[in-house]
């Protein structure tokens, strides 16, 4: 018998284990509209409610714009929700997601991670999900099913938290996570339900007592509403880390808590990125560590609120970073190579080399992130580091 | 005074903001044309019009004097007029 709520452990699909997850929080409100590579979640949990096996109410939507209006409502009313979504459906929940952050309603999301349209590709990148980035959205980037798993255990009490009160995404890349089997443990639903705790929100919609949601506010108080959704944020960092902490004394599991950090205490290069390529990279570190390279890795869990402070710290020794970035803004670089940069600065830090990998579902071995780390070592042997991102393995015979 | 989170107040705040303020012209109604039809009611976006024994009455508290009222009403029993130095 395991010490841990463990309810049975089986090789499953990553969708289904995370709709049964979701399946055991039971949350009020589930709105949905399905798209690819998402529908596996919203169509388990169709079967979970009309099976009777949940009590969720199971709205279907005339699009993800509706779904996430959907969570809005049932947040101010008090209850807890649930959405998912993907791709093109994430950028249609983009203008409810603004405001739910900004009316400070944390209802959670699974983005399943796909490219953005056109050309219409349903491989995963990161772009729909980093589109999102500047919303007051809380966003935990995972690497595997159990992360997942885990990771929609944990959301719910540090989304609802008091001090908190904001959306929330658990963000796993399409395909490989949602479509692949792991052998996964899923968690007895007492133990999911008493971690998750309470949502006990300080307004309620309630027609006794009417209240006034989406106010016009001028700009002698604007300033101070988005500071709060700034200030919630970056509170929303401690506890990230107490989530995970406690999750690990009551299920022993434990992926990180705003970054994970692998062989960086001595390493000299040090790789920087999120996702399911965080598997493959350490695989990659493993395989230069026997070859005596003191390489490491930082996995970055809490994309948002961003953790400046661990990135700092981590990344001080080392004499190279290398970001490997499966989003970038046009012209601007990979997004988180440009948020690694500006922390950065000022800091002494290591010499940054920034890629530009893994889009549209273009795969990513274990020998392409050695073959990375090699470039950037002779580029900076050579004292030729490149101005901005590169675009990994670019086919220029396409150009 | 503290801000509370969301934005989120009390109902009914807009009865603070008296859009009648914004006026420089006021719709006055001809009783023997209205027929109390109730158009300019559903149209005026303040809410600042009622049919009382069966005649249009403006509230001019808030009504802030954009005469949708006018084009709106089929028998032109509404006319705009002049307030204050224009
Ligand atoms: S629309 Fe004209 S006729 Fe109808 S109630 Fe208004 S003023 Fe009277
Ligand atoms: S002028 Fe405008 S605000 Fe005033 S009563 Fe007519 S429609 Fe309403």
């Amino acid at each position: 018998m395991s010490k841990y709520p463990v309810k049975n452990r089986e090789i499953m699909q990553g969708s289904i284990a995370v709709a049964e997850t979701i399946g055991a929080l039971e949350p009020g409100v589930i709105g949905v509209y399905p798209i690819t590579p998402q529908t596996h979640i919203v169509e388990h949990l169709a079967r979970l409610v009309a099976n009777g096996a949940i009590n969720s109410r199971y709205i279907n939507a005339d699009s993800e714009f509706s779904a996430a209006s959907i969570l809005y409502g049932a947040a101010s009313a008090g209850v807890r929700s649930y959405s998912a979504s993907s791709s093109q459906g994430l950028l249609l929940m983009t203008e409810v997601i603004f405001n739910m952050a900004g009316t400070r309603l944390p209802g959670v999301f699974s983005a399943v991670n796909r490219s953005l349209s056109p050309p219409i590709n349903i491989q995963v990148d990161h772009q729909d999900t980093m589109t999102l980035r500047d919303s007051g959205l809380i966003q935990i980037y995972v690497e595997n099913i159990q992360e997942a798993v885990d990771t929609h255990v944990q959301i719910y009490r540090i989304a609802e938290d008091r001090e908190v009160l904001l959306p929330a995404m658990v963000c796993m890349d399409g395909w490989i996570i949602s479509h692949a089997y792991e052998p996964v443990t899923l968690w007895q639903e007492d133990a999911v339900k008493e971690f998750a705790g309470s949502y006990d929100p300080p307004f309620k919609v309630d027609p006794r007592k009417p209240l006034t949601y989406g106010a016009l506010t001028d700009d002698d108080k604007i300033t101070e509403f988005k500071y709060m959704v700034d200030s919630a944020l970056c509170r929303t960092e401690n506890k990230i880390v107490q989530a995970a902490e406690l999750f690990r004394e009551e299920f022993g599991n434990f992926h990180g808590d705003v970054v994970e950090k692998y062989y960086t205490d001595d390493a000299k290069i040090i790789i920087v990125a999120m996702g399911s390529v965080v598997g493959t990279i350490k695989e990659a570190v493993d395989r230069m560590r026997a070859g005596g390279k003191k390489v490491g890795l930082l996995k970055i869990r809490s994309f948002r609120p961003f953790p400046a402070a661990a990135v700092r710290e981590l990344l001080s020794g080392a004499e190279m970073a290398i970001v490997v970035d499966r989003s970038f803004s046009a012209s601007a670089g990979g997004i988180l190579g440009s948020e690694i940069k500006a922390n950065l600065y000022h800091q002494n830090g290591p010499v940054l080399f920034n890629y530009i990998a893994g889009i549209g579902g273009r795969e990513l071995y274990p020998h392409s992130i050695m073959e990375i780390v090699q470039e950037s070592e002779t580029a900076f042997s050579k004292d030729c580091v490149p101005d901005g991102a590169v675009f990994f393995n670019l086919n220029e015979e396409l150009l | 005074m503290k801000l509370n989170i969301g934005g989120i107040t009390e109902a009914g705040q807009s009865k603070k903001n008296l859009t009648g303020s914004w006026r420089y012209q006021i719709p006055v109604i001809d009783q023997d044309k209205c027929n109390g039809c109730g158009i300019c009611e559903l149209f005026c976006p303040d809410s600042c019009i009622d049919i009382n024994n069966g005649r249009a009455v403006i509230d001019d508290t808030y009504c802030k004097g954009c005469g949708i009222c006018v084009k709106e009403c089929s028998r032109d029993a509404i006319v705009m007029q002049p307030e204050g130095d224009g």
